[in-house]
């Protein structure tokens, strides 16, 4: 009986070994270890033997048994390598085929620059006002302390709309009537800013365009002075623009503020960038807005959002902004 | 500067100080420097250059009798000539360095100069210079020619500071801040025994538009040229010299600020001028030969026969202009109601130096400084007998009121601690009296070179202008607020970002279409148009974006790039308000260069449901539509919470080839309002089913005109909650089925929260989703 077991295990062994898929060594192992394998026929004669010779035996089929079991799970496991080598071999992708690019879309600098800007000043505290694009011109003038027939008005460039009273409507010249809007709208402490598209009549070209943007900043709070206007700028100029800029107001004059400055950024090469205009709000100013002078004061400041896009990216064509090149939009 | 303030210093630091006080400095440079250096040289000897017939070789006298030898390119100059010599070391206008140099083999020691070289007036030859034969050989040329050299501030002066387009006015500024004395001296002549009123007079019609006017009489006048020196400073400030009395008078506009006009006398009868509004269509020729048309709002100055002989404030008449032979001259010096002549100089294209200080304010207690000024150069330099007296013709000029200045307010404004003497001290030299009147406040005259300066704030400018910007320190102001975004800002940065991540692009448009665009988009729309467009193209106001993103795929076309995806977030503006017209937000996008082509009008429509995602908004979807401007059968409207706030679909293939535009080109457009101010809805958290889930297929046969959108709608009505995802997975059209019919394919997933559905369940909720879309979309299951 045992050399009977000894004879099935080589048989086995040698079929299991002359496999060479694994789709036949499944094959084999229904032969080899099924119900009717030779190795379960010797178990069922395990009962006609002596109880002595029966523990022997049993122990001997059962460890051939689990040789011939180990015996098949080798062999799969050499036969699902050498398959798995195959298959892999000829499952070919070259990843560098991928085109490399990209179908994102891109933000156009403007509003780049304005995102980051409205960021910056939301970081200081401040919100974000807007305003229509077509205005009064009590609004864009009147209220900024422009009366009727000042000089200033002319300085703008306006363009004004066929709508309403002849010469009362006009596309804004400047962001400057949101300051209006915003302090008949709410209550002191104010602390805004508002970027936006203002228009002036102006023939394209590289340095001008009839449509631009600006963003505007108004704070009105008790007791404020030169000294918070001159901090704020240094803050949002650090903030901004980065360590190693610094900022200086020097006198000048709009007919919304007073005192007036220019404020003027400069780099860490000490060369000079006149970026915009800001003030103490004029009184009469906060007392179109609704405003009590005496109780509160207030500054405010402006300056261009494109020019900023144009430099960050060294643009040196206001027009490219408008031409919707997606040779320009796709390189930002 | 330094006939009225001993100003001292660097250039670069008095430039500092001059921006610092609001005057900004465009460019320093030095006039006059140019000549150091440079010698007067007379020519000995002109021999041919042996190896070159361009240059000539010249003996020269520098001063030392010895001959000096250069190599010279021009040929204009004679044997016994004077000539400007550039001498070794000295550097040119044009930053070349003059040294000892060979060419072609001869030694030149200098550069022999043309007048443009060395910063003289042009002349009117080609060469070198030729000099004046009675200057002396070896002289250094500026001390020959008097010319010193000065240093020129060009200053970018403001609207606010008339007083400061003059040298006096700049002048007390600067030394003010400096903390030097400041005198005008008074101009010093003798009159003749002949008044001023026995030749000339004034009258002044309009008070109002004009409050002063100031005349002087000069007779036996030699009309000749300005001195050098005058000549070189008219130069230097950009002012062409023209003869003696049309230099001095800018001169003294120039120094005081105070623009002026000198008449032929003998060419004005009786010697009267009278100051009046012009009458409609009344005609003047100025003084550059052009003949005006002016109205009624114009100022005039007319002869005693009514002919207007000047236009007021801004530019003389030629009838009376000075010539070579004039010998008895009327000086007029006024001033005028700044708007008027604003108006005018704007009205007829005519700005000028006077305009430009008139209409920003001349100061009118300075007319007779200026006649006096005037009067003692034309003494000085033609000649002049200066008739006694000044006329003045008092208009309605009223002196501004003294402003009460209060401490506190200054100090808390400029965040300074000044006491009152120190504030005196800042304003008296700047002329603004202020007195203490030791209850906290100071009373402040306005000195009347100021007609900018009115209220409290225009000195408390003064003071922080002159005490300087940087005194008041830095601080940052803490609100009490958290910055940021309003939730509706916050969403409109989202709705960006869901165009950006579908692959489009943001483009900015011009908002300004052309009539022709409306009519190839076949726009009904009212656009509002532009008063006075610079171009036709640009004369309304867009009411659609259509036109603007249109034109951007054709202009990309036509370079080469098909495939475009652009979208833009910008205003559109319709009639409507009473006041203003309705601006609503709108955001468009356009594609093309899609393939196959309709696969553009697809892409669009996922964007729809992109944006509903990012904004958290439910109730935005679509209905097919017909919509102007869209392909008939490729267009839906978009609605939000059932009203309509935009389309979508393709751009109608007729309207593309009007904007010259190849291939279909998909369009969506959105009204942001109403998607922007929805509160995004909070998600609420459903537990996920620990039960298993089943998968039903039905494919419905159903009229081309039922919305797909609308059937999954139904379906995940009628699916009681446990329909969890309904999904168009298919959509077959075949002739076998019919026409005007499709069939659509949906995966229902069914799922309880609570139990594991039975077979019998399932069956249920597919029956009941059948019957429901049968009878809601007259739907045969296929």
């Amino acid at each position: 009986m045992l050399d009977d077991l000894k004879k099935l295990e080589s048989e086995a062994v040698e079929h299991i070994d002359s496999t060479t898929t694994t789709t036949e060594l499944n094959a084999l192992s229904a032969s080899l270890l099924g119900k009717s394998a030779p190795i379960n026929a010797a178990k069922k004669q395990l009962g006609s033997l002596e109880p002595e010779q029966r523990k022997d035996v049993g122990r001997a089929l059962n460890e051939t048994r689990n040789r011939i079991v180990t015996a098949m799970e080798d062999k799969r496991a050499l036969l699902a390598a050498a398959e798995r080598r195959v298959q892999l071999e000829a499952e070919q992708l070259d990843l560098t085929e991928v085109p490399t690019t990209t179908s994102i879309g891109h933000a156009h600098i403007v509003t780049q620059a304005w995102e980051a800007l409205e960021d910056t000043f939301i970081g200081m505290g401040y919100r974000v006002a807007e305003g229509p694009e077509v205005e009064t011109d009590w609004h864009n003038f009147d209220a900024l302390n422009i009366p009727p027939g000042h000089p200033a008005r002319d300085g703008f460039d306006s363009m004004y709309v066929d709508y309403g009273k002849t010469g009362s409507t006009l596309l804004r010249t400047h962001t400057s009537p949101v300051q209006i809007r915003t302090m008949l709208d709410q209550d002191p402490p104010i602390y805004i800013v508002a970027p936006g598209r203002v228009y002036r009549r102006d023939t394209a070209d590289a340095t001008h365009m009839p449509v631009f943007h600006q963003i505007e900043g108004l704070v009105i709070d008790k007791g404020i002075s030169l000294a918070d206007l001159a901090g704020t700028i240094e803050a949002f100029t650090l903030n901004y623009f980065g360590p190693g800029f610094t900022s200086r107001l020097r006198p000048n004059y709009f007919p919304f503020t007073e005192p007036s400055a220019e404020f003027d950024i400069q780099r860490p090469d000490g060369s000079w960038l006149e970026l915009g205009g800001c003030g103490m709000v004029h009184p009469n100013v906060l007392r179109a807005g609704g405003i009590d002078p005496e109780e509160w004061t207030g500054f405010a400041f402006g300056f261009g959002i494109d020019r900023l896009a144009l430099m960050k990216f060294g643009v040196d064509d206001l027009r490219e902004l408008y031409n919707n090149d997606m040779r320009f939009l796709r390189q930002f | 500067m330094q006939e009225f303030a001993p100003i001292t210093g660097e250039p670069e630091e008095i430039a500092r100080q001059l921006t610092d006080l609001g005057m900004v400095v465009e460019e320093t440079s030095v006039v006059g420097a140019s000549l150091d250096g440079v010698v007067v040289a007379k020519v000995l000897e002109l021999a041919p250059h042996p190896q070159a017939d361009r240059i000539q070789l010249v003996q020269v006298d520098a001063g030392d009798g010895e001959p000096l030898q250069i190599c010279c390119g021009a040929f204009n100059m004679s044997v016994g000539d004077l000539v400007p010599l550039a001498t070794i070391g000295m550097t040119m206008p044009n930053g070349m360095e003059i040294a000892q140099r060979k060419m072609r083999g001869e030694l030149s020691n200098g550069m022999l100069c043309a007048a443009s070289e060395i910063d003289l007036p042009e002349t009117d030859y080609d060469g070198i210079l030729i000099l004046d034969s009675s200057l002396n050989v070896g002289q250094p040329l500026g001390e020959a020619l008097n010319q010193k050299s000065d240093v020129l501030f060009d200053l970018d002066i403001e609207g606010n500071r008339p007083d400061a387009l003059s040298i006096v006015g700049v002048a007390r500024d600067l030394a003010a801040r400096l903390n030097v004395p400041f005198t005008q001296r008074s101009p010093e002549f003798d009159e003749s025994s002949e008044t001023t009123e026995t030749v000339a007079s004034v009258t002044i019609e309009d008070p109002v538009f004009c409050p002063r006017f100031g005349v002087r009489v000069l007779r036996d006048v030699q009309v000749g040229e300005s001195p050098d020196w005058m000549q070189q400073r008219l130069d230097a400030a950009g002012m062409r010299p023209i003869n003696a009395i049309v230099d001095i008078s800018n001169y003294v506009m120039l120094e005081l600020g105070q623009p002026n006009h000198s008449y032929d006398l003998d060419k004005v009868p009786d010697g009267s001028l009278v100051v009046r509004r012009a009458t409609q269509n009344e005609e003047l020729v100025t003084l550059d030969d052009t003949k005006r048309s002016l109205i009624e709002a114009d100022g005039v100055i007319s002869n005693i026969a009514g002919e207007a002989i000047g236009l007021a404030g801004v530019m003389g008449g030629q009838s009376t202009e000075i010539s070579t032979e004039t010998t008895n001259v009327v000086v007029e010096a006024a001033v005028w109601d700044r708007m008027p002549i604003a108006w005018t100089a704007r009205r007829l294209n005519l700005r000028s130096e006077a305009s430009t200080r008139f209409e920003r304010g001349v100061d009118p207690l300075g007319i007779e400084r200026a006649l006096d000024r005037f009067a003692e150069l034309a003494v000085e330099i033609c000649g002049a007998t200066v008739l006694a007296d000044t006329i003045i013709a008092e208009g309605a000029f009223n002196p501004t009121e003294a402003v009460l200045v209060r401490l506190e307010r200054i100090n808390l404004i400029l965040n300074l601690d000044l006491d009152a003497s120190t504030v005196v001290s800042i304003l008296e030299p700047i002329g603004f009296s202020a007195v203490d009147n030791t209850d906290g406040t100071l009373s402040v005259s306005i000195p009347t070179w100021r007609p900018d300066a009115s209220i409290e704030e225009d000195i408390i400018e003064e003071i922080g202008r002159h005490y300087g910007y940087q005194a008041s320190g830095v601080r940052v102001p803490t609100p009490t607020q958290a910055g940021e975004l309003s939730a509706a800002q916050r969403s409109r940065r989202k709705l960006r970002r869901a165009f950006l991540t579908n692959g489009y692009s943001e483009a900015m448009p011009l908002p300004f279409i052309a009539q022709s665009d409306l009519e190839h988009i076949g726009s009904s729309a009212e656009a509002i148009s532009i008063s006075h467009p610079l171009v036709a193209e640009e004369s309304l106001l867009r009411p659609t974006m259509m036109p603007g993103l249109l034109k951007a795929v054709a202009y990309n076309q036509t370079h080469r790039i098909d495939a475009v995806q652009l979208f833009e977030v910008g205003k559109v503006f319709l009639p409507g308000g009473e006041d203003l017209p309705e601006e609503p937000e709108i955001v468009a996008a356009v594609a093309s260069g899609y393939s196959p082509s309709d696969k553009a009008a697809e892409q669009a429509v996922k964007l729809i449901y992109d944006v509903a995602a990012r904004l958290g908004l439910t109730g935005l979807t679509i209905k097919n539509d017909s919509v102007e401007g869209l392909h008939p059968n490729r267009s839906a409207s978009v609605t939000f919470r059932g009203r309509v706030i935009g389309a979508v679909g393709e751009v109608d293939p007729g309207v593309s080839e009007q904007f010259g535009i190849a291939g279909r080109v998909a369009w969506l457009e959105l009204r942001t309002e109403t998607i922007l101010a929805a509160m995004a809805s909070t998600p609420k958290y459903t537990p996920i089913s620990r039960f298993p889930s089943s998968d039903v297929d039905l494919a419905f046969v159903t009229s081309t005109d039922v919305s797909a959108v609308d059937v999954a709608r139904t379906i995940k009505k009628a699916g009681d909650g446990v329909v969890q995802s309904v999904e168009l997975f298919d959509v077959f059209r075949s002739d076998e089925l019919g026409h005007d019919v499709r069939s659509l394919a949906y995966n229902l997933r069914l799922q309880a929260s609570d139990r594991t559905l039975k077979e019998a369940e399932v069956a249920d909720i597919r029956n009941a989703c059948i019957e429901a879309v049968s009878k809601a979309h007259n739907a045969e299951l296929r």
